[in-house]
């Protein structure tokens, strides 16, 4: 199965990136392929030329921004996030999902920046660093520009980024020890996309009793990915219990408009929300709780 | 436009010709005549494909002949050495890691990829790195079978280097 025909350009900077892009009509960049390229095969998407920007040095790196952050370089694989010992220590949740994606094959080859960029609903980071208020810099003809995740997915596989611009990194915060995680893929094959994908962090106060913060992002259950909002509102401040945690459950799926395909139907994944989201909940605070000296 | 791809393959210089939208399983195949990379589904699910470029395992056919430039591709006909199966084709025959054998190649460069940072994974190990290989005949029950058993002969080998040169 071949892709229409195009031109492939490789580049090794950002700037000659930038430079093609402006310069060509219909190009679009190419990352790790993993979702471009078997798109292309099946003549869903025809670009006349392929920036190839997999072979640029600085964008695959994983780096502490000093003490409450980290910068992850566009280029970086699901692998390399998977298995980074800085991530590990301070944003854990981040590795869980990557680990999740697809199989060996595609990690090594998939990049945190194409999956962000590609914006499928249904894939496991985005609803991953939506939760975290993740910090997306694209550089461009114009400059750079710093945008939150909660404006960066714009629409089905649209995001912040134009066709004359690249996804340079993105910036996650340091978790500190008050803060439990989840991340939660519901799937039927090992490797498959998510049906449902619920990615939660909690923040508790010193005694483990209350809930300070909560955020839950979304997979496969609206256009975009999302974050159940009115469960976090509601959560935000209460006393920890069982049926708290339930309500919030049951709270998670509103405003969500799942659509329904051979995995599932729109009122399955509804319910599978709400029994993912109070699992979720649950195991994160149990985390929190640990981390904090609270068990 | 075609243009010329020279790279390194199972140790040797080899270069050809391929067309910016050929993918590199086609390149391997059609262009070097190395047939032991399979094709199955062609959309990155199956697996058969699966080769390491760069000591790193990806399917073939989500990877460009010209992405493949200047850089080292192992397949499944560089596993053999002076006549002698690979440690895990051994294995894979002594357990009958494989029955049609179209899945074969793939699952091996994925296991080959897994020993190489792996040495003594455990079987859930195993089943979680070949996920991205299907098989359609054997279950997989043989294959972790003979994956296992290729890692602790691997381990020996690398232990005692020089029986195995002489034996
Ligand atoms: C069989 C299979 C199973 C999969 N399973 C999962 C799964 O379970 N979960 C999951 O989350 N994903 C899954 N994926 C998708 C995988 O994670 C992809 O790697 C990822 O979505 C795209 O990353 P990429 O680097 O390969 O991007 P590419 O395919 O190269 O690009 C994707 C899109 O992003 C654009 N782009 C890429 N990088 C940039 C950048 N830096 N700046 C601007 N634009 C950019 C490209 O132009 C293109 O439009 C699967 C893919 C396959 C083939
Ligand atoms: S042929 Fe490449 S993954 Fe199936
Ligand atoms: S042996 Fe036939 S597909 Fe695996």
């Amino acid at each position: 199965m071949y892709p229409r025909p195009f031109e492939y350009r490789a580049v090794t900077t950002v700037d000659e990136a930038l430079r093609v892009l402006h310069e060509v009509e219909d190009g679009k960049v190419l990352a790790g392929g993993q979702s471009l390229l078997p798109l292309m095969k099946l003549r869903l998407a025809s670009p006349g030329v392929l920036v190839d920007i997999s072979g640029i040095p600085d964008l695959s790196y994983i780096r502490p921004q000093g003490e409450n952050a980290v910068e992850i370089g566009s280029l970086t694989t699901h692998d390399t996030v998977a298995h980074s010992a800085l991530l590990q220590e301070r944003c854990p949740i981040l590795p869980a999902a990557a680990r999740g994606i697809a199989d060996q094959q595609i990690r090594n080859r998939g990049t945190i920046g194409g999956s962000s960029c590609h914006a499928d609903p249904a894939s496991d980071l985005p609803p991953t660093l939506l939760a975290l208020d993740a910090e997306f810099s694209i550089v461009g003809p114009k400059g750079s520009r710093t945008v939150p995740a909660k404006e960066f997915f714009v629409d089905l596989f649209e995001t912040q980024v134009q066709r004359d611009e690249i996804l340079h990194h993105i910036q996650v915060p340091t978790l500190g020890p008050q803060w439990g995680w989840s991340y939660t893929k519901f799937n039927r094959r090992e490797g498959d996309y998510p049906i449902v994908g619920v990615a939660i962090l909690v923040r508790l106060d010193s005694h483990g009793r209350r809930l300070e913060e909560v955020r839950i992002g979304l997979a496969a259950v609206n256009p975009t990915p999302c974050r159940a909002r009115a469960a976090e509102r509601f959560l935000q401040g209460q006393e920890i219990s069982p049926a708290i945690l339930k309500e919030a459950a049951h709270r998670s799926t509103e405003g969500l408009h799942p659509g329904s395909d051979m995995h599932g139907s729109s009122q399955y994944r509804r319910d599978m929300v709400q029994v993912f989201v109070r699992r979720g909940l649950e195991e994160a605070v149990t985390r929190a709780r640990l981390a904090g000296g609270n068990p | 436009m075609k243009r010329k791809v020279s790279l390194r393959v199972n140790g040797e210089e080899r270069e050809g010709w391929a067309e910016d939208r050929m993918l590199l399983v086609h390149f391997l195949r059609d262009e070097l005549n190395l047939t032991g990379t399979h094709i199955g589904c062609d959309t990155g699910h199956c697996g058969a494909c699966t080769v390491l470029l760069d000591g790193k395992s990806v399917k073939s056919c989500m990877v460009l002949a010209v992405q493949a430039q200047g850089r080292k591709v192992e397949t499944i006909e560089g596993l053999e050495r002076e006549g002698k199966l690979h440690p895990l084709q051994e294995a894979f025959r002594e357990h009958h890691g494989l029955q049609c054998g179209y899945c074969t190649p793939g699952m091996i460069l994925s296991s080959l990829y897994l020993l190489r940072h792996n040495p003594s994974p455990s079987e859930e190990e195993i089943r979680r790195a070949i996920s991205g290989n299907l098989c359609r005949c054997t279950g997989y029950v043989n294959i972790v079978k003979a994956v296992r058993a290729a890692s602790e002969r691997m381990a020996t080998r690398v232990e005692a280097p020089s029986t195995e040169e002489t034996g």
